[in-house]
């Protein structure tokens, strides 16, 4: 028990010895002077004059944007449509990419551990370390803007989300469920479908509608660089100033997430 | 046997289906089915577009086995270099601030009108999507890191103290009333009695964090609020393939870096 002793020759109990005591000091010195050297990176790259200035600004811009433009709604829908379909289509495309990545990447089904498992986490980890709009950028610029640019990288990112989680179900899943089924004399195809899929069904089944209430999310902003949905639109009206459209934009935005994510509360709790 | 079993004998054995009511099942099918066909159809696809694009495509996977990290080479690093100081201050000012939000929100331990401003701000900054938030702050105090700190910052909030609350209404009470018992003051209690319990999981969670404040920070530029993203940006407009495969690289490699280092904390602490 780490104990010090008073002036008085009392003894006290102390929470840490004194070499950790150290050592912690010593470690958050380097932690603190790591933030200082940051925050004056940034303070040197920031115009503070317009930093003093920002309430009044924030106050302006808040000015400008009540009320929203509420008849604006009508040329919403469109963009409205699109953003669910990206989200949609883009989760069911990420599925079908996932689960082929997902049986290569699980240590119990994978067809070679030394060769195809690496890759197949290759492309978990690549995909899922880019973000969607920068996917999407590629795509632009490899497909052209559209909904459809939207639809791909969503789907492309989500891949290794989606794989990922699914694997590590596929790696939990009870050996002698598939031993039983194998010893019926079923081939491999077979064990795959009646010993492991139904193992792993209601994962799958959490994992997309998980997804999905992401992918809502990043389709909605996805048009800021041209990849369809409703993002567009607030791009383009930030770009003409026009603050109660943007104001409008925004709270249809925050409705769509809030109820993507009431929508897959509801249908995980319904599953699981 | 029962004469249900009974009736069963000889026929031939079928899969049970996932939903179990016929009609909920059909509806499913048949509603899943009419979305799908209005969804595709409403989705327009320039396939001479998407064609021409296929050689860019492969232009650009090509790029990745010849990345140029040398032709913009000051660009790349005084972007990374950004990108990663405001990971760095915005995770260490958004745990800062997410602890007495974290407490504040949890109900064993908050009193009621603190819970609710505490779970109201958590729900805010939930709600708000990074790139969003970048936009209006941009507007607010200017383009550079300061605003893509603020915001990382403000998404760091909502998230850590969503899960801190979690993890603290779900602590092992028994430990925080022997605390109690000693006649410790409110501070003493925290300290000694909760704390102890989330540390290890705030440690993993802050770990996380920090990563995912890495890949938002790739994307803020697109919108001015600093890092790599206005970088890279440009290289995809100019075509720059070679510089774009590079910069995806650093990202990818930055990212499985901060990966296995939060790998390596986590086994550590938990």
């Amino acid at each position: 028990m780490p104990v010090k002793t008073l002036s008085d020759g009392r003894k006290a109990w102390q929470r840490r010895d004194s070499k950790s005591q150290l050592t912690r000091w010593f470690f958050t010195l380097i932690g603190v002077a790591i933030f200082v050297w940051c925050w004056n990176r940034i303070s040197e790259a920031t115009t503070w004059f317009f930093v003093w200035d920002a309430p009044s600004i924030a106050g302006d811009i808040l000015a400008r944007a009540t009320p929203p433009r509420w008849s604006y709604i009508e040329k919403l829908w469109v963009p409205i449509w699109d953003t669910l379909n990206i989200a949609t289509l883009g989760t069911i495309g990420a599925l079908i990419l996932a689960v082929p990545v997902a049986f290569m990447a699980a240590r119990n089904t994978t067809p070679s551990t030394l060769f195809i498992r690496p890759i197949a986490l290759l492309i978990i980890v690549s995909t899922r370390s880019i973000n969607s709009l920068i996917w999407a950028l590629l795509l632009i610029a490899i497909i052209g803007p559209g909904v459809f640019a939207g639809v791909v990288a969503i789907a492309i990112r989500s891949i290794g989300f989606c794989a990922k989680l699914l694997y590590e179900a596929i790696e939990e899943i009870d050996v002698a469920q598939t031993e039983a089924i194998a010893s019926t004399g079923a081939s491999r195809w077979q064990v795959m479908a009646f010993g492991i899929v139904p193992q792993i069904l209601p994962a799958f089944a959490g994992i997309s509608v998980f997804r999905w209430d992401i992918n809502i999310r990043e389709s909605t902003v996805l048009g800021l660089v041209g990849a369809g949905g409703i993002g567009l639109q607030l791009s383009s009206s930030l770009n003409v100033l026009a603050w109660p459209q943007v104001a409008l934009i925004l709270i249809v935005i925050l409705m769509a997430v809030v109820l993507g994510e009431w929508v897959s509360a509801k249908v995980r709790s319904a599953i699981i | 046997m029962s004469a249900a079993l009974q009736a069963r004998v000889g026929q031939r054995w079928r899969k049970p289906a996932f939903i179990k009511r016929p009609w909920l099942r059909y509806t499913l099918l048949i509603g899943t089915f009419l979305y799908l066909v209005a969804a595709i159809a409403s989705i327009e696809v320039n396939w001479s577009r998407v064609y021409e694009g296929l050689d860019r495509g492969v232009a650009f996977i090509a790029s990745f086995t010849n990345p140029d990290f040398t032709s913009r080479a000051t660009d790349i690093w005084e972007g990374m270099i950004e990108s990663l100081i405001m990971t760095v201050a915005s995770s260490v000012v958004g745990i800062l601030i997410s602890i007495p939000i974290g407490l504040g929100a949890a109900r064993n331990i908050a009193p009621l009108p603190v819970y609710v401003i505490c779970r109201g701000i958590v729900a805010v900054s939930r709600a708000l999507q990074e790139i969003i938030v970048a936009i209006l702050l941009v507007a607010i105090f200017g383009f550079g890191p300061l605003a893509g700190f603020m915001t990382l910052s403000f998404a760091t909030i909502g998230f850590l103290s969503k899960l801190l609350a979690e993890d603290i209404e779900s602590m092992d009470k028994s430990q925080a009333e022997a605390i109690r018992a000693t006649g410790s003051r409110w501070m003493q209690w925290i300290n000694y009695g909760v704390q102890p319990q989330f540390m290890p999981r705030l440690i993993g969670l802050s770990m996380y964090r920090l990563d995912i404040n890495f890949r938002e920070s790739t994307i803020l530029g697109l919108v001015g609020a600093g890092g790599i993203g206005a970088t890279l940006n440009t290289a995809f407009d100019r075509y720059e393939f070679d510089t774009a495969a590079a910069i995806l690289i650093l990202i990818i490699g930055t990212v499985m870096f901060l990966e296995y280092v939060s790998g390596l904390i986590r086994a550590r602490v938990q």
